[in-house]
Parts: C-alpha cells; sequence; structure tokens
C-alpha cells in the first residue's frame, strides 16, 4: 500500500470535513477520489500532504506519517492543486527552476529535467514567456510538469481538468495516464467530472459528506453489463411472453404498440425468436453501460 | 531556507515598489545632506568636531534632517515590503505549491523576513555610504574613526527599527486576506505612530499636567515627562531617542529644559560608551519590539490553516 488512511476525522470550524474516511491505494495505480463539492476531497489531500493535520485517524503515504514526518512525505509526493499557481511575472522556466531548487535537485540533473518535462507538457515553445500570459490550460499543464520535474513516487492531482475545455482535459487526462505508465508515479487524482474520471483511473473511491460511500474497480461499481431492445408491433402476449424470461430485467411501454426491454446478455437470441414468434420487430438492441453517472446520482439522492 | 531567501530577495531588489521609494528616499536625504554641507561651509566653526555626524543630523532650509526623515519614511519602505508578504501568496495559490515541497514550513517565513530585511539593509547601508561620498567629495576629508563608528552603529540600529516594520508588514499579511486591506491598515498604523501619537501624546499631557506660560519649571517638566512616557509607545521615538546619542555625542538624554534650569551640567561630547548608555533602553525597547512582532507573525503563519476556502 503506497497510501493508507485509516479513520480520519477533520474538523473545520464545528463542521465535519471528514468523518471515519478509510481508503488505499496500491503502487503504480490511478486512483480517484469522486465526490461533489464539499465532499471532503481536498482535506483528504491536504491531510495526505501534512499541509493539515487530522483530528484523528491514521495516515501513511509511502510508509511515513505525514503528521510526524512532513518533509519525508512531500520529498517522495508530487503535488497539483486545484487552481494551481504560479509566480506570474516569472516564466515558465523559471517557475519550475524554483521547485528543483527547493528539491535540492543538482543545477545539471535540472535543467535536463526541466526541458524534459516541458517537452512533454508540450510547453517548450512558450517556456520563456511570464507564467502571466498562460491559459487556463496552459497552468494546468505547468502545474503536471511541477510534479515530473521532482520526479516523485506519487503524484496527487486535485483536480487536476476542472474549468478547462474537453480538448485541454483529454490532453491532461493523457498526461496523467504517461505519469502511470512512463514514470510508474501512483497516482491519486480527486474529480467531480465522472467521465472523465472514467476515463483514467483503476479504482475509484465515491466521497460523500467526509464517508468513502463507494470504492472499487469500474467494473465492479457499474455491475454486469445489460441490454435494452426496443420492440415494435408488440402486443399484450408478447410482453406477459418476455416477462415470464428469466433473463427480462424490466420491461416499459413505450407508446401504442412500442416497448422497451432490458435484459441481461445471455437473453439476447432468445428475445429475437420470441418478437418473431409474436410477430414484433425489434428495432434496436444496444448495450446499456451504467455510467458512473448513475452510481453518483444514487449515492447523492439518498 | 537560501533558495527563498535568494528568490524574495531578487522579488524585492526589482520591484518598482522599492525602486520608487528608494528614490524617494535618496532625493530628499541627497538634498538634506547636500544642504548640510552647505551649511558648513558656511559656517565651518559652528559645528564641532564631528562634522560627518552633522551632516545625518542638521536640518536645513526648512527640510528636516536626515535622521528625522529616516525614522519617518523608512517605515513606509519597510511596511510596504512587508504588507502582502504571504497574503498575496494565499490570493495566487501558490502557497500550496511552495509549501508542498520538501522544506520546513518556518523557513518560508523566516526566508521572506530575512530577505525582507537584507533589502532595508542594501538600502539604508548604500544611502549611508552615499552620505559619506558625498561629504568626502565636498569636504575634502574623511571621517574619525570615532564617527565611522558611531555611523555603523546608526546603520544597525536603523536596519533593526525597519525590521520591526517589515515584521509588521508582514504580521499584517497573515492576518488580513485582502493585500488592500492590509496595505491600508499598515499606512494606517504608520501614520499613527509618525504623527498622530506627537498630537496625542501633546494632548494628554496638556490634559494631565496644564502648563501656562508662568507656570514653575517643575510643572514644564512633568508636562515633558508625560509627553515622552506616551511618546516612548511609538517606535518611531523610541529609533529617535536610540539614534540621537549616538549622532550627537553632546547628547546625555535631557531635555532642554533640565539643561537650562540646572546650571553647572557639562555640554561637552560624551565617549561612545557613554552615548551609548544615553540610548540603551530604547534600543533594547527596539529589539524587543521588532522580535515580538515577528514572533507573532510567525506564530500566527504556523498555524494558519492551508485551506483557502
Amino acid at each position: 500500500m503506497i497510501i493508507e488512511a485509516k479513520g480520519l476525522r477533520k474538523r473545520y470550524n464545528n463542521v465535519w470535513a471528514l468523518d471515519g474516511l478509510d481508503f488505499s491505494v496500491q503502487e503504480k495505480e490511478i486512483y480517484g477520489l469522486l465526490g461533489p463539492n464539499g465532499s471532503g476531497k481536498t482535506t483528504t489531500i491536504l491531510i495526505l500532504l501534512g499541509l493539515t493535520e487530522p483530528t484523528s485517524g491514521v495516515v501513511r503515504v509511502c510508509g511515513h506519517d505525514p503528521v510526524r514526518e512532513p518533509l519525508a512525505v512531500k520529498r517522495l509526493v508530487g503535488y497539483m492543486a486545484e487552481r494551481v499557481g504560479f509566480y506570474e511575472e516569472l516564466s515558465a522556466r523559471e517557475n519550475l527552476r524554483l521547485i528543483t531548487r527547493l528539491n535540492g535537485i543538482p543545477e545539471l540533473e535540472a535543467k535536463k529535467r526541466i526541458e524534459e518535462a516541458l517537452e512533454q507538457v508540450g510547453l517548450r515553445e512558450v517556456a520563456d514567456r511570464p507564467v502571466a500570459t498562460f491559459s487556463h490550460g496552459m497552468r494546468q499543464r505547468l502545474g503536471i510538469a511541477d510534479v515530473l520535474v521532482k520526479k516523485p513516487k506519487v503524484a496527487i492531482l486535485d483536480e487536476p481538468t476542472s474549468g478547462i475545455d474537453p480538448e485541454g482535459a483529454a490532453q491532461i487526462l493523457e498526461l496523467i495516464r504517461r505519469l502511470r505508465d512512463e514514470e510508474g508515479m501512483t497516482v491519486l487524482l480527486s474529480s467531480h467530472l465522472l467521465h472523465q474520471v472514467q476515463r483514467v483511473c483503476d479504482r475509484v473511491g465515491i466521497l460523500h459528506k467526509g464517508r468513502l460511500v463507494a470504492e472499487g474497480t469500474m467494473a465492479e461499481l457499474t455491475g454486469p453489463r445489460n441490454y435494452v431492445a426496443v420492440i415494435e408491433n408488440a402486443t399484450a402476449e408478447l410482453r406477459v411472453r418476455l416477462e415470464a424470461e428469466e433473463w427480462a430485467v424490466a420491461t416499459e411501454e413505450m407508446g401504442p404498440g412500442r416497448l422497451s426491454v432490458t435484459l441481461e446478455e445471455v437473453g439476447r437470441a432468445r428475445l429475437f425468436q420470441i418478437v418473431a414468434e409474436e410477430g414484433g420487430l425489434v428495432l434496436e438492441l444496444r448495450p446499456r453501460t451504467h455510467t458512473l453517472e448513475e452510481i453518483y446520482l444514487r449515492y447523492f439522492q439518498e | 531556507m537560501a533558495t527563498i531567501f535568494w528568490k524574495e530577495l531578487a522579488d524585492h531588489l526589482g520591484s518598482k515598489r522599492f525602486f520608487i521609494l528608494t528614490l524617494i528616499i535618496l532625493v530628499v536625504a541627497g538634498t538634506s545632506v547636500y544642504l548640510g554641507i552647505q551649511g558648513f561651509r558656511e559656517n565651518p566653526g559652528g559645528v564641532g568636531p564631528f562634522v560627518y555626524l552633522v551632516l545625518f543630523t542638521s536640518s536645513q532650509g526648512g527640510l528636516p534632517s536626515f535622521l528625522s526623515f529616516l525614522a519617518f519614511f523608512g517605515p513606509l519602505l519597510a511596511v510596504l515590503l512587508g504588507f502582502d508578504a504571504v497574503n498575496s501568496e494565499f490570493a495566487r495559490g501558490t502557497v500550496s505549491r511552495i509549501l508542498s515541497q520538501p522544506i520546513y514550513r518556518d523557513s518560508w517565513i523566516n526566508g521572506k523576513f530575512l530577505a525582507g530585511l537584507a533589502t532595508l539593509a542594501v538600502m539604508v547601508v548604500s544611502i549611508a555610504l552615499l552620505v559619506f561620498g558625498l561629504g568626502l567629495f565636498s569636504l575634502g576629508f574623511p571621517p574619525e574613526g570615532e564617527e565611522f563608528a558611531r555611523l555603523l552603529l546608526f546603520v544597525v540600529v536603523a536596519i533593526v527599527y525597519l525590521g520591526f516594520w517589515l515584521a509588521l508588514g508582514i504580521l499584517y499579511s497573515i492576518i488580513f486576506r485582502q493585500t488592500a486591506t492590509s496595505a491600508l491598515a499598515a499606512v494606517a498604523t504608520w501614520l499613527f505612530f509618525t504623527l498622530f501619537l506627537y498630537m496625542i501624546a501633546g494632548v494628554i499631557a496638556d490634559q494631565v499636567a496644564p502648563v501656562r506660560s508662568d507656570s514653575p519649571a517643575e510643572q514644564w517638566i512633568r508636562n515633558e515627562n508625560i509627553r515622552d512616557f506616551v511618546l516612548r509607545f511609538s517606535p518611531v521615538a523610541l529609533f529617535e531617542e536610540a539614534t540621537l546619542p549616538i549622532l550627537v555625542p553632546t547628547y546625555r538624554g535631557l531635555s532642554i529644559l533640565v539643561l537650562l534650569t540646572q546650571p553647572g551640567i557639562p555640554t561637552s561630547p560624551l565617549p561612545l560608551g557613554q552615548s551609548l548608555l544615553v540610548g540603551w533602553p530604547q534600543l533594547v525597547g527596539l529589539l524587543a519590539l521588532t522580535s515580538v512582532c515577528f514572533a507573532a507573525a510567525y506564530l500566527l503563519f504556523m498555524r494558519r490553516e492551508i485551506r483557502i476556502s
């Protein structure tokens, strides 16, 4: 376990921002912390980094306790904050240089790493422009470069794609994937944008009111794959016959003579048979993926 | 900490804010020193043995002396170097970026304070050297050893004094989240100590020990003592009282009234050690104020939650 948290609680002025959070991240995995704003994602991250202290509970990052050995943790963890801030009057290169100096990386090595990082995030052409002239997407990529020059074991990214256009977000997600695949980092990211998290994360944990309400891989969370069929010329008998089948999950009238059936994967062939026997027509058969959104809404409607 | 120190120092020295204020101080200080030299040329015998010290303390042609000018304007520069030290980092979102690097939290605040102090030291030392050069150039003879020692001491005290204002600025930058608020608070404090406290001290003294033109000398002295007592709450007054014996060797810490009513007190210059003794309590007070102010900023910063919400 690279990151481990047990019974984490944090109180901010009489409000429990975290209320007994347990979760763990394995080596070289991309873990997504999901949750609406104010669910405790940023608080969790700040505690992991030793930037704020938990009211109670145990945290371990790479075997170190961030409360007792913050420096050991900060040496091994690269962090990108939500709306990451830079020194506006300094250039991108100078901003990265500050990070390498604070990490005590020797100048020669630092120079090499900075060039590599700028290349990877695609900011080499603008590296000498002051950050004040950068767009939000460019800043976010520079934030990733910040993590890259440090070469940490763990990268913690707080809302890496919030407020960026879809194209920019896709670039960031690709960079995140590369942090793991090429640099061998463990990545913990937080987000409230489900469809994006879905694309890169191996596992996700859903946070709600300072607790983990669900955790697992995408497949585990979304459950078995179902199909939806739309049938025309459906008679009442057809509906009765279909509902009698084991694999039929639900049927629903969609208009005169039109029926929608949700079924398990195994029933696909039988469906065509039955519908044909009853003189109906299958207009459409499509897999129905549970999006994370549905899971999300299921938890938050409670 | 060295990294932070050099970055902050570069920021300070390169900032327009520092450039403009230093320029103002340079111009006015240069003028007052120049007028001092003119005065000396017209009346070479009238200033006594310590010519270079007189350059720093004489006021000519309506311009204040270099000393009172530094006491008045130096704080503005110092406080303006510090007022946005921490809150601007919060506003830009750079706090978590820097503090997530492997550095101790206090090395950040220490680095900021030391960089500010170094900036002020560079300013004070270069102005002092400039005055030396100007004197050397126009007077044609170098300062004596004691003059040099006194000026060095003066520079050190001035840096401690400006350090107080810097620490105050940094303290405000931690207390107030908005840079505009902390700038206003800083300037208000500066005005209070440099202007209003002088008026208030006079009012209080006149209330407690009213004097008329025919009041006995004791009453006048009582009035003056009360006034001094109130004034000593101000670092500005402390600075002036601490540096006066250093720059004016004949100064004995006694008011002019005492000298007038108690004849027989000598007016010859004191040796350096004795001059230092005269201003010692004020000096210690100044040092204590600076330390307390920085300690408060330090503690507040260490306890501050990083969370921006």
